[in-house]
C-alpha cells in the first residue's frame, strides 16, 4: 500500500478529443494515461490516476479544449494497491 | 489501476481552476487535425483580449488558412481578405477606427509566402496594429505545400525529400526582417509546443496589445506552432519535431522590446 495526495482534478471532455495525447507527455505528475477504449469519433482518449496537482498543464496544450481543471480547497489521500505506474 | 471519473465536477470542496473554453469562445467544436498547435494560440489570443479588456475593441483581420476557423468560435469581430493582405486591409481598420485594437492572425503561408509585402511596409510604416503570424512552415489549409517559411530539410507535399536549398532556397525569418524596421516597436517568437512556451507566448502577445493601446506603433508576434499532419509525424512527437526543426531557424524569444 502507499499513499497518493491527490490536490485537484480534470473534467475530460471525452468526445471532443482526438486523441493527440499531447496531455500525457505535459502532465506533471504523470497521471494521464490513454484508454485503450475509443470515443465515438473513433480516437483514445486520456484516463486520470490519482496524483493530480491541478497545475493545469494539460489544459495549456491540449488544442481541443478538453481540460476542466479544479483544485481542492483541501488535498485528498489516496491509498492505493501497489500497481503499475503507482509509484514515484 | 483505478482511474478517477472525469465526467463532472468533483463533489468535494473545490475552485475552477481553469475552463475548457477560452473567455470569448463560443463552440468548444473545431475541426482542425490532431495535435494541431493552432486552437491553442487561438485560446491565448482571446485569453489576451479578454484580460486586457478590448472585447469590445478588438478588430481581427484573418488571412487564409486552417487558423481562419476562429471567426466561427470567438465572439470578436473579424474581417477575412484576401491571401497575404491582412496587415494592409489592417491598416485601413485602425486608420478609420483608431481606437479599435486591431490585429491580424495569419500563417506563414500567409505571411511569409503570400504577403510578404504587406506585413513588411506595414512595418516600414509603423503601423499601430499587431500582426499574428502561426508559423508551421506549411500551407496546412490546401494540403501541405512548402512555405517561404519551411525549414531546411523539412517534409512537405512539395519537398518530399526535404527542402534542399539548392532547389527550394532558404526559409525567410519574417520575425527577424520586421525587427530591423525602425517602424515597428515590438517583435517576439514564441511557440506552443510545451507549457511553458504558452505561458510565455501567452505574455509576448499580451505585450504587443499593450503596446498597440499605447500607440508605441507596430507590433508582431511569431508563434511557431505544430502540424503533425503536414510534417508527416505522429501527433506525439510534433512539440519535439518544432523544437528540433525550427527553433534552430526561428529561435524563439523577444526579438525586440520597446
Amino acid at each position: 500500500m502507499s499513499t497518493i495526495v491527490t490536490r485537484g482534478t480534470v473534467v475530460i471532455g471525452v468526445e471532443r478529443c482526438k486523441g493527440c495525447e499531447l496531455c500525457i507527455p505535459a502532465c506533471r505528475p504523470g497521471v494521464l494515461e490513454m484508454s485503450s477504449e475509443v470515443n465515438r469519433s473513433g480516437y483514445r482518449y486520456p484516463l486520470l490516476r490519482p496524483g493530480c496537482t491541478a497545475c493545469r498543464a494539460c489544459h495549456a496544450v491540449c488544442p481541443d479544449y478538453v481540460f476542466e481543471v479544479y483544485k481542492f480547497d483541501e488535498p485528498v489521500a489516496t491509498e492505493i494497491r501497489d500497481s503499475p505506474g503507482s509509484e514515484q | 489501476m483505478t482511474h478517477i471519473p472525469t465526467d463532472s465536477a468533483p463533489d468535494i470542496p473545490a475552485a475552477k481552476v481553469a475552463s475548457s473554453s477560452a473567455p470569448l469562445q463560443l463552440s468548444e467544436e473545431h475541426h482542425l487535425c490532431p495535435g494541431c498547435g493552432h486552437p491553442v494560440a487561438w485560446r491565448l489570443l482571446l485569453e489576451v483580449i479578454s484580460e486586457l479588456e478590448l472585447e469590445r475593441r478588438a478588430i481581427g483581420v484573418v488571412g487564409h488558412g486552417c487558423y481562419t476557423n476562429i471567426v466561427r468560435l470567438a465572439d470578436v469581430d473579424f474581417l477575412q481578405c484576401l491571401h497575404g493582405r491582412a496587415p494592409a486591409v489592417a491598416t485601413g481598420v485602425k486608420r478609420v477606427q483608431p481606437q479599435a485594437a486591431v490585429f491580424t492572425l495569419q500563417g506563414d503561408g500567409d505571411m511569409a509566402s503570400e504577403g510578404l509585402q504587406e506585413v513588411l511596409h506595414a512595418a516600414g510604416r509603423g503601423e499601430r496594429i499587431t500582426c499574428i503570424m502561426l508559423n508551421n512552415g506549411v500551407f496546412g489549409d490546401t494540403g501541405g505545400q512548402m512555405t517561404a517559411a519551411t525549414v531546411v530539410g523539412q517534409r512537405t507535399k512539395t519537398s518530399l525529400d526535404g527542402r534542399d536549398p539548392a532547389s527550394h532556397g532558404h526559409p525567410i525569418p519574417v520575425a527577424d526582417l520586421v525587427a530591423r524596421l525602425p517602424g515597428s516597436v515590438y517583435v517576439a517568437r514564441g511557440a506552443v509546443n510545451n507549457a511553458g512556451s504558452i505561458a510565455r507566448t501567452k505574455r509576448y502577445l499580451r505585450r504587443a496589445f499593450e503596446l498597440q493601446m499605447e500607440g508605441a506603433g507596430f507590433g508582431l508576434v511569431e508563434v511557431l506552432t505544430m502540424c503533425p499532419t503536414g510534417w508527416f509525424v505522429a501527433t506525439p512527437e510534433g512539440p519535439d519535431y518544432l523544437e528540433d526543426r525550427f527553433e534552430p531557424t526561428f529561435p524563439v524569444g523577444e526579438l525586440k522590446t520597446a
